[in-house]
């Protein structure tokens, strides 16, 4: 589908991050080129999110390099890579349930009036904007988030992220929580966002979704890489294969793949 | 997506909730209120009629006032998920070093009744209060003791400390002019000034119901019905002018009313000279006033709001949340020196005991206000209300001959039943 040309926007090199004795990520390296969807898959625990929080400065690895344009960053806090054009989804929607959803959307890089007050009105505004894009039918701009459905405050972590016009978007589980039709909308928002040459990271767990949006899938087991494949030289059962042995498609035997269904 | 204004014909039922609903009138204030009402209609029947009148309803705004400035810090401490119990101590602290300044060290400097020496005194103790919150803070967020217990510290270092400044005496008099922060028969506005005052306030919340309304039509937000803008606007200076007309129907005790005529060359009109708003009073409106705009309208509040909703939120956000919360512990010391002044200055002297207990009506006056203990919620319109609660209660207690131990006993179960109803409408709303 994309044809890569070039060097990659992002590159994460022999990425480590361990919590005490656990290595959560244990050598993993990964690219990432505009217009490009990623799908990182995985078990629960594999590491997938430590990993991207690595990247979008919510927690420091423990060595490992990251090139961005192929320049080499270090980035030690989320300001830092929301500065390089990185914003992220995160599986916990990092949402304050006491604040309205455009003081959600803006957290951290408020619009304010000449005097340096809050300006409200264009926040709630410019995120009317954004939701009319995403889920138009979203309409609760004055409550508190923590009043909204899941797939409402879904909705409202995938405006923060998508209004500051990243360049490198992280989805960490996005629509874990949204009903088919606000899943659709997203799957067409992650189209759409590809289409104007962002490059995105995805999480989930959801393999139908990565075979239809992503151009190429890492499988992580276990802290490690098993190995990055293109979505059009592989099956479904290979990468479950994979997500579930660790062994890559040509490792396989049909046996094993046969178990798989059980 | 804009939805259309939606400045439609009224709700075909018009229920109770509806209409308060139209107005967007908080129904926890409402409740708040209505306790209010209760204790007031309450003592004044218990008391035989002495609660509900211009002299008493003067006073109790004087003895507000202190707890009602510190509360509005605390509301923010508590809203960040933490707690301040050294306030009434810090109180005791830095009172005790502002009446050492105005009444021992300075005047061996610039002599007795120097015209500098208030607003040296309040400048050092201004600055006292705010090093000592910082501190605090410090310690608390880059630390990270939990501020129960840094603050638990704090309680009994600093009355400590206001005891050894002095060795336990009394210092007295404060300096004449600093005696005007503390209210009394001097230190007031005036009749003209305080209606001037109202006036104002009206002119305010009308211009403030007409720029909101300015600013949602011009993003084509939804507005309120025109019936309820109007009918919150006469609340409001209904409610504003009443107050300046009962607390200007408070004459001067009639001694100083003649000499305030005499130096003037006039006569004492028939109904005495009006005190007007006391000066502690005008103090905490004051701060009430700016605490709100930096609550809601600045970012420093919206940090403060994020991190008690979800300090994790606030992080990735990019919000230093360390350094607001040490900024939110020197601002409650600041808020607690300004208290300290009026204290010191309404009472003339400073003592070791000065504040004691206080950081029980701060923080129940905050809480009964509809602050959450469990962060992120609270209101400083509702701590300064919760705060005339608690004086009321006290006030109404004292007056009625209630024993000072029962006192302490009913201020404690006030605030265990008002945490109570905070956590049971929690936990009705969270369903
Ligand atoms: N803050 C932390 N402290 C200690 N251990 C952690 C922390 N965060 C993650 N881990 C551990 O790191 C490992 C990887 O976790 P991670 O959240 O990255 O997995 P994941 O692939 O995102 O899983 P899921 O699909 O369930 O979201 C797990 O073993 C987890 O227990
Ligand atoms: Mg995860």
């Amino acid at each position: 589908m994309t044809v890569k040309t070039g060097s990659p926007m992002v590159e994460m090199r022999d990425i480590r991050v361990s919590f005490g004795g656990v290595h959560a990520v244990d050598g993993v390296s990964i690219d990432l080129h505009p217009g490009e969807v990623v799908a990182l898959v995985g078990g629960n625990g594999a590491g997938k999110s430590t990993l991207i929080k690595t990247l979008s400065g919510a927690h420091p690895a423990n060595s490992g390099q990251i090139f961005i344009d192929s320049r080499p960053v270090t980035i030690h806090n989320p300001i830092e890579a929301k500065n390089l054009g990185i914003e992220t989804i995160y599986q916990t929607l990092a949402l304050a349930d006491n604040i309205d959803a455009p003081g959600n959307v803006f957290l951290g890089r408020e619009l304010r009036t000449r005097l340096g007050s809050l300006d409200d009105s264009a926040m709630e505004s410019a995120t009317r904007k954004v939701m009319g894009r995403l889920n138009p039918r979203f309409l609760n701009f004055k409550k508190a988030v923590g009043w909204l459905s899941g797939g409402q405050r879904q909705s409202v972590a995938i405006a923060r992220a998508v209004h500051f016009n990243a360049r490198v978007l992280i989805m960490d589980e996005p629509t874990a929580a949204l009903g088919p039709a606000e899943t659709a909308q997203v799957g067409s928002l992650i189209r759409q966002l590809k289409d104007e040459g962002l490059g995105i990271f995805l999480i989930s767990h959801d393999i139908h979704d990565v075979f239809d949006l992503a151009d190429r899938i890492s499988v992580m087991l276990t802290g490690k890489l098993v190995g990055t494949v293109k979505k059009e030289e592989v099956t479904k059962d290979q990468v479950l294969g994979m997500i579930i042995m660790g062994k890559l498609p040509d490792e396989v035997t049909q046996a094993e793949l046969a178990d798989l269904h059980g | 997506m804009v939805t259309a204004p939606q400045e439609t014909a009224l709700p075909p039922k018009r229920s109770v909730g509806s209409l308060l609903g139209a107005m967007e009138i908080d129904t926890r204030l409402l409740g708040m209120v209505g306790a209010l009402v209760v204790i007031w209609i309450g003592f004044h029947i218990l008391s035989g009629g002495t609660f509900l009148t211009p002299r008493n309803l003067w006073n109790l705004s004087v003895q507000t006032a202190a707890v009602a400035i510190m509360a509005t810090g605390m509301v923010l401490i508590i809203v960040t998920r933490n707690i301040d119990l050294s306030v009434g101590s810090m109180l005791g602290v830095v009172g005790m070093s502002m009446a050492l300044l105005q009444a021992e060290i300075l005047p061996g400097i610039l002599g007795f009744d120097h015209p500098l020496t208030w607003i040296i005194t309040l400048i050092a103790g201004l600055l006292l209060g705010a090093l000592l919150g910082a501190f605090h803070g410090f310690i608390i967020a880059y630390v990270g003791v939990p501020s129960f217990i840094v603050t638990l510290g704090g309680l009994l270092v600093w009355r400590g400390a206001a005891w050894a400044l002095a060795s336990g005496r009394t210092i007295a008099p404060m300096d004449s002019s600093f005696q005007l922060l503390g209210g009394g028969s001097r230190g007031r506005i005036g009749g003209p000034a305080s209606w001037a005052i109202g006036v104002i306030a009206c002119l305010g919340i009308v211009f403030f119901l007409l720029v909101g309304r300015r600013q949602r039509r011009k993003f084509g937000f939804g507005l309120r019905p025109v019936w309820a803008e109007a009918t919150l606007a006469i609340i409001g200076c209904v409610v504003v002018l009443g107050a300046v007309a009962v607390i200007n129907s408070y004459p001067m005790p009639e001694a100083l009313a003649e000499q305030y005529a005499a130096e003037r060359g006039i006569e004492v009109p028939p109904g005495g000279i009006a005190l007007g708003i006391a000066n502690p009073v005008l103090i905490a409106i004051v701060v009430a006033l700016a605490m709100t705009f930096l609550a809601t309208r600045r970012r420093f509040g919206r940090y403060v709001f994020a991190i008690g909703g979800n300090p994790e939120a606030a992080n990735l956000g990019g919000i230093k949340t360390k350094r607001t919360i040490l900024m939110t512990f020197a601002l409650m010391g600041f808020l607690v020196a300004i208290g300290a002044a009026v204290t010191t200055a309404r009472l003339n002297a400073g003592t070791s005991g000065l504040g004691t207990l206080a950081e029980l009506y701060v923080i129940a006056a905050a809480v009964i206000g509809g602050t959450s203990l469990g962060g992120g919620v609270g209101t400083i319109s509702g701590a300064a209300l919760g705060a005339l609660v608690m004086q009321s209660l006290q006030s109404g207690m004292v007056l009625v001959g209630v024993d000072a131990p029962l006192q302490d006993i009913v201020v404690g179960i006030v605030l265990v039943i008002a945490v109570a109803i905070d956590t049971l409408y929690r936990r009705r709303v969270a369903k």
